[in-house]
């Protein structure tokens, strides 16, 4: 029955199994238990998960908090505000594997939408903070579309060259252009409207907690509607570019439309991240926006796992963390990050959540259809359209 | 007919195929057109129009020319491949056939000639809309996306047809739900059509070799191609899975399709396709059935060598 052919083939795709088997992490397990469990199941861990996540700052756990040197909501905000960047340049490096390394270009951009419009060093118009987030996605992907339109032709090691290129680019104009007011900056960036009973601003500098939380729900929020995208075409189509973008091409997928559409999404993300990052600090001038930022945005997104959103966000909170957590290696952050990185090349490539993409909306028809035709033999082979349609 | 020439093919074709070949010839214009309520048909293209007129040209292909530098790897080729048959494209190794269908589907730019289908000028035209017009290819090198499912493999071509992108996606439209119900439809039903249903939910890169060929020729059925290029799909096959692949590309043929074939392997060459263009060092030297291309004394000193009459007698 089976062909010496076959035989072969499956003796090495096993060989391989075995010889990945070493590099299997502490997660992997965790994973297909993961995708074992009902849909309902998964909503609600991830409703538990979500509770604890939100209760974080609040909770200022022993052991992980990070005071007295920094305060622990802060360090909470920043680590969301750095989820957020990475998850947006998950969807750029991770899914369309566009090797982006001028990302905080866009989160400089944003940043500076905001400083620009709320603060009371610009002399532009002046409108409410919360407008500022939508319009800095909206400047950020114009930007990520003039940049794209380009370079986007391009591939591997040329396009990292080019978007590296831009960040510095941004980082300059940022110097350059006295509107944009160099290292003097923007003092008193806006913030979210609302004043406590002791007459404070809820959305104070100083209090991190409340940043957290809406820069959590923005994310939680994101999450989904880029869990609607990867299970479409245009989240295969991105898959497909990672893989072979020839012949993604050459199966009708129109690659170009969709790796702009990834840079775009990647963009606003970054720009929406940046202008979260100028209201918690009520402070932007162009010293936090240079390549080393860029690199650690990418490495965050590498340290989850490429390509896992999850992953991504886990990476940005851990990157945002570890250097306030342990201040005393902060000045090393960097010599961390990179042995760290080289450790997890060895042993585990495809990043701490490996990425696993699911693609299909109706993963559970499949299944359930392949059911069907195992159990009943005389069955069709043509599966009801009909009841597909209704 | 009895040349002496005629022999010297029968050393690569065993004695089987010649017979199998010799029937198909007696039917030179298959009158009785591919059934078009089969499954696949009815499945992987319920809209589908199926053109029952078998025979007048889908593609015509004239003095198709590409040159890399001064190389001259295909010179002034023209061939017609017709509705519903199985055409073969043979040649000794470098002879020009992948660069044929490098040239159809837009990989390569033809510094000469042109490809229409169904009167559709293929120059010019991006790569993803020469697939969207229906001309769908696999790989001589095996090339699916390793991280996908099989399942998602064959869905990636059946988006060909999508229409839903980005906003669609992130907002659930009624149009994404319909698509993305029949994908799984759909794809499945071609995974069971190439007989790897079984395997939907494997990643591509950890199937056997000789599913992954079976996906390719379904993900490329996805697109609903009226052309369907098959390049070298039995290499590395032994004979039995050969004799079933070619089952299968009858199969397709049978369910309306029109498949244009690069093989090395006579055997399968002779025993599956209507007819046969021969190319030698960009050239065309001889088209006809596979009982005139077996005879065809061009083709025999291409294969042979020259000396082959001498030998012969």
């Amino acid at each position: 029955m089976t062909s010496p052919i076959e035989d072969a083939a499956a003796t090495q795709s096993h060989l391989d199994e075995q010889s990945e088997r070493p590099k299997r992490g502490p997660f992997d397990g965790l994973a297909r238990r993961w995708d074992h469990l009902e849909r309902w199941q998964q909503w609600g861990v991830l409703a538990l998960v979500a509770a604890l996540v939100y209760l974080l700052p609040v909770l200022n756990p022993p052991l992980i908090t990070s005071e007295p040197s920094n305060d622990f909501p802060i360090t909470c905000a920043n680590m969301a505000i750095y989820a957020l960047a990475a998850l947006g340049l998950n969807a750029v490096v991770g899914q369309a594997g566009l090797l982006d390394l001028g990302y905080i270009g866009f989160f400089a951009v944003g940043a500076y939408v905001t400083a620009l419009w709320t603060s009371t060093d610009s002399t532009f118009v002046k409108i409410p903070y919360l407008w500022t987030l939508p319009l800095a996605m909206i400047v950020t992907v114009f930007f990520g579309i003039i940049l794209g339109l380009p370079t986007l032709r391009l591939r591997g090691d040329y396009l990292a060259i080019v978007t590296l290129g831009f960040g510095e680019i941004i980082r300059l104009l940022a110097t350059i252009i006295p509107a944009l007011r160099g290292q003097v900056g923007f003092q008193n960036v806006g913030a979210p409207p609302g004043t406590k009973s002791d007459g404070n601003p809820v959305f104070a500098n100083s209090s991190g907690t409340p940043w957290y939380w809406l820069t959590v729900t923005i994310i939680i929020l994101l999450m989904v509607l880029l869990g609607n995208i990867e299970r479409s075409r245009a989240g295969r189509a991105w898959i497909a570019i990672r893989e072979d973008e020839d012949a993604a091409e050459i199966m009708g997928v129109p690659t170009f439309k969709f790796k702009l559409w990834a840079f775009a999404i990647g963009a606003a993300l970054g720009g929406l991240s940046g202008a979260l990052f100028g209201g918690l600090n009520g402070f932007v001038n162009n010293q936090k926006f240079d390549v080393q930022t860029s690199m650690l945005f990418l490495a965050a997104v590498v340290l989850g796992g490429a390509g896992n959103k999850f992953g991504a966000v886990i990476g940005g909170a851990l990157v945002a963390y570890l250097p306030l957590r342990f201040t005393g290696l902060a000045e090393y952050k960097f010599l961390i990050f990179g042995v760290i990185l080289v450790v997890l090349m060895i042993f585990r490539p495809q990043g701490l959540f490996g990425a696993r993409n699911h693609l299909l909306t109706y993963a559970s028809r499949a299944r359930r259809w392949l059911g069907e035709k195992t159990s009943g033999s005389g069955a069709t082979a043509v599966p009801a359209t009909e009841e597909s349609s209704s | 007919m009895s040349s002496p020439a005629s022999d010297q093919p029968e050393v690569r074709t065993p004695e089987a195929s010649t017979a199998e070949g010799a029937d198909r010839l007696g039917v030179e214009q298959p009158d009785a057109p591919p059934s078009l309520e089969s499954e696949v048909a009815q499945v992987v293209a319920p809209d589908r129009d199926i053109e029952v007129a078998v025979g007048d040209n889908l593609v015509e292909i004239r003095d198709l020319t590409v040159t890399f530098g001064g190389l001259t790897a295909l010179d002034h080729v023209t061939f017609d491949i017709r509705r519903g048959e199985i055409l073969g494209l043979i040649g000794p190794n470098g002879a020009g056939k992948t660069t044929c269908f490098n040239a159809m589907t837009g990989v390569y730019k033809p510094s000469d000639g042109t490809v229409e289908l169904e009167g559709n000028s293929l120059g010019g035209r991006k790569k993803h809309a020469i697939t969207r017009l229906g001309l769908a290819r696999t790989f001589q090198n095996i090339r699916l996306f390793g991280q996908m499912t099989a399942l998602e493999n064959v869905v990636v071509g059946l988006d060909a047809r999508h229409k839903t992108s980005v906003p669609g996606a992130v907002f659930r439209t009624p149009r994404l739900r319909r698509e993305e119900k029949s994908s799984i439809e759909h794809g499945m039903a071609l995974l069971e059509f190439v007989g790897i249903v079984d395997k939907s939910d494997v990643l591509a890169r950890n199937l056997p070799y000789g599913y992954q060929r079976r996906l390719e020729i379904a993900r490329a059925l996805a697109t609903e191609p009226k052309l369907l290029c098959l390049d070298e799909p039995a290499a590395g096959f032994n004979p039995a899975e050969k004799d079933e692949l070619m089952q299968l590309i009858r199969t397709i043929r049978d369910d309306g399709y029109t498949i244009l074939l690069i093989e090395h392997d006579m055997r399968l060459v002779m025993g599956v396709t209507d007819r046969i263009v021969v190319l030698e060092f960009g050239k065309k030297i001889a088209e006809g059935t596979p009982q005139e291309i077996r005879e065809d004394p061009k083709v025999i000193a291409a294969y042979l060598g020259e000396e082959s009459d001498d030998g012969a007698a």
